[in-house]
């Protein structure tokens, strides 16, 4: 079970750590294992069948690629506004917003071809995540209330909003008590590549991902950015124009969360329900948070956490355990991870 | 239907919104300290699971009702000691103990769904119960009356005893306590511990006292609305109480808008925490002038 561990360590802490960090997410495994024979269960054959269920099968792959999509843009919701400090933790509400407005969009252009349908329905889910992260930016940037909180309080609201819409007047008469949305256009779904349950919204993150490592270490943006996050005082009289960074890096961040729930309506549901996402947004938050905000270690953490999710599935299915159960060891997991990155002097 | 509308939303109000204040209350004393706690979601679902099979196997709700809290409250010493003691960052730490809470929960009360138990049965107190508009409120159960002596106990114990000086000395500036001879860690952990007791109290009487049952994930937010709700009173034990109306009237105000058929969409009442929370701190203005302690979310690292 070491193999995902591995990376995800090797790229985020100083060197000579590594057998230390191993014998750490051994120990969350071995804790989870206590757990799972607490609750009657053989840990050993449920760590099999995770492993059997995951990686060693093509479909089961395929679905923790299909899992770390959304949490690697809601990690980079997470990470971009982070390198100034800012902190971000509505990449859920941002998520939802995204699904809201590329819904809307897609309703709109139902009638054209997808060369235009998709673009429109992908453009107006980063604009609806920018709009739900703008609003806590610019209280921000006009120095009113912490993006801390008004973030996180839009969660709900998000949240809340399309349960509103699904519930009430985006009501598909057709789905007799299933609250939900209309079926999208076949122009407006986000297509799906070999085959698979894997999107577009792969190439995205992918790209989104080489993007944020790109601009952090070699343009001049990235150098402002690192300065701001050094000394935001002395960044300020250098004449970078930190509130500008504020109010954009939180439109960029929302954006790309909103995106992740562009892709989940249009691409994986095909209708606005109003259980979009089990938690991706945290979730997003929390491996930002293990990577350190390194691009690298975002993937090998929304891998990990991927794989424990699918796990959660066929713990569920094979061993009568609740799926979310599986959180435990999640939560272990960041644990230990925590633990070590807080001794290293990160708060 | 043959209580009046008024009655009907006021006593629904209180009964709902007092599992909020003891949470509310308890994450103001947790932020008081310079703490602040994600995860309290994950608290109240064990206080609420362990509550519930507790009562289940002892027959005795207030059984119940203790075992919930001291769950709690061991559940957010895992919390200190990750956050105090390994300086782990507080927001991270507190998502990973929702998830965390929510799958144990799961695990523990997986067993109990469908169980049925007496429960906290409501203490009418006479002559009061019977009187016009009022009389429901005095037709509740024992944790119910306790909510707001417990927000004025808190109250008194934050502001008008030494250890209330402590604890918000420690909130603002851990190093100025320290070196007036105050432990910032034992402080803190001390917090954490009445926190995690309110936490999951607030949890077991969800369980035991107002829904009876298990269910998974039976806290439905109420954990994050507690963090809400502690922004909305600015961090003092006494607004939280109006926060807990609102929120109590809010939920009590669209199930008696349902049963009666009005087309009131539930998801818009729902919205009313979080925005009013949000247009507290708007109105209260700025980052630098409103309640918050100095410290909070920042780490101590001086001691030694």
């Amino acid at each position: 079970m070491a193999e995902p561990a591995a990376p995800a360590i090797r790229l985020t802490s100083p060197s000579g750590a590594h057998v230390r960090a191993a014998g750490l997410f051994a120990l969350a495994f071995v804790l989870f294992g206590g757990v799972l024979l607490a609750a009657g269960k053989n840990p050993l054959q449920a760590y099999a069948d995770i492993l059997t269920g995951t990686l060693l099968n093509p479909y089961g792959l395929s679905e923790v690629v299909v899992k770390m999509i959304p949490l690697l843009l809601t990690a980079l919701a997470v990470a971009i506004p982070s390198r100034i400090w800012l902190i971000n933790i509505g990449g859920e509400g941002q998520l939802y917003a995204g699904a809201l407005a590329a819904t809307w969009a897609a309703a709109a252009v139902a009638a054209q071809p997808a060369v235009i349908a998709l673009p429109v329905v992908a453009a107006s889910g980063f604009l609806g995540g920018a709009l739900w992260a703008g609003v806590p930016g610019w209280l921000r940037m006009r120095g009113w209330v912490s993006e801390t909180i008004s973030t996180l309080l839009l969660n709900y609201v998000g949240i809340l909003l399309v349960s509103f819409l699904v519930f009430g007047p985006w009501k598909d008469p057709g789905s007799a008590n299933y609250p939900q949305s209309a079926e999208f256009a076949a122009a407006a779904r986000l297509p799906s590549l070999f085959g698979t349950r894997i999107h577009l919204g792969l190439l995205v993150a992918i790209a989104g991902l080489i993007l944020y490592h790109l601009v952090m270490t070699r343009t001049r943006w990235g150098l402002e950015m690192r300065a701001i996050g050094g000394n935001r005082e002395a960044a300020r009289r250098c004449g970078i124009p930190v509130e500008t960074y504020v109010l954009v890096l939180m439109l960029i961040g929302g954006g790309l969360a909103g995106l992740a729930g562009m892709a989940e309506v249009s691409a994986i549901q095909g209708r606005l329900r109003p259980s979009l996402s089990p938690g991706y947004g945290y979730v997003g938050f929390l491996i930002s948070w293990m990577a350190g905000g390194s691009a690298f270690g975002m993937v090998a953490a929304a891998f990990l956490v991927a794989v424990i999710a699918a796990g959660g599935d066929i713990l569920q299915m094979s061993h009568r355990l609740p799926g979310s159960a599986v959180n435990i060891l999640m939560a272990l997991m960041l644990f230990v991870v925590l633990a070590r990155r807080g001794k290293g002097g990160g708060s | 239907m043959s209580t009046p509308f008024v009655e009907s939303v006021l006593a629904g109000a209180i009964l709902s919104g007092t599992p909020v204040l003891f949470a509310t209350l308890g994450e103001v004393v947790e932020e008081r300290s310079g703490i602040v706690n994600l995860g309290m979601e994950g608290i109240m679902l064990i206080g609420a699971v362990v509550g519930f099979a507790s009562t289940v196997h002892s027959g005795q709700a207030a059984v119940g009702l203790l075992a919930g809290a001291a769950a709690g409250a061991a559940m957010n010493m895992l919390f200190a000691y990750m956050v105090i003691t390994q300086r782990a960052n507080q927001l991270a730490t507190g998502l990973a103990m929702m998830f965390g809470g929510v799958g144990l929960s799961a695990l523990i009360g997986a067993d109990y769904i469908g169980s049925r138990i007496g429960g906290l049965n409501p203490v009418p107190v006479p002559f009061l119960s019977a009187l016009p508009w009022l009389g429901p409120l005095f037709r509740a159960d024992v944790l119910v009356y306790l909510a707001v002596p417990t927000a004025v106990g808190v109250w008194w114990l934050l502001f008008r005893t030494r250890w209330g000086l402590d604890v918000r000395a420690v909130g603002e500036n851990p190093t100025a306590a320290f070196a007036a001879g105050v432990s910032p860690m034992r402080v803190q952990y001390q917090a954490l511990f009445l926190a995690g007791f309110l936490g999951g109290l607030a949890g077991a009487h969800l369980s035991v006292g107002i829904a009876k049952t298990w269910a998974e994930w039976m806290t439905a937010g109420r954990g994050f609305i507690a963090v809400a709700l502690v922004i909305f009173s600015r961090w003092h034990p006494l607004r939280a109480i109006v926060g807990a109306l609102i929120f109590g009237g809010a939920i009590a105000l669209q199930l008696q808008l349902q049963a009666r058929g009005a087309p009131v969409s539930p998801f818009l009442l729902d919205m009313l925490p979080y925005l009013l929370s949000l247009v507290v701190l708007l109105v209260w203005g700025g980052i630098r002038r409103h309640a918050a302690p100095a410290s909070l979310g920042r780490v101590f690292q001086g001691s030694e």
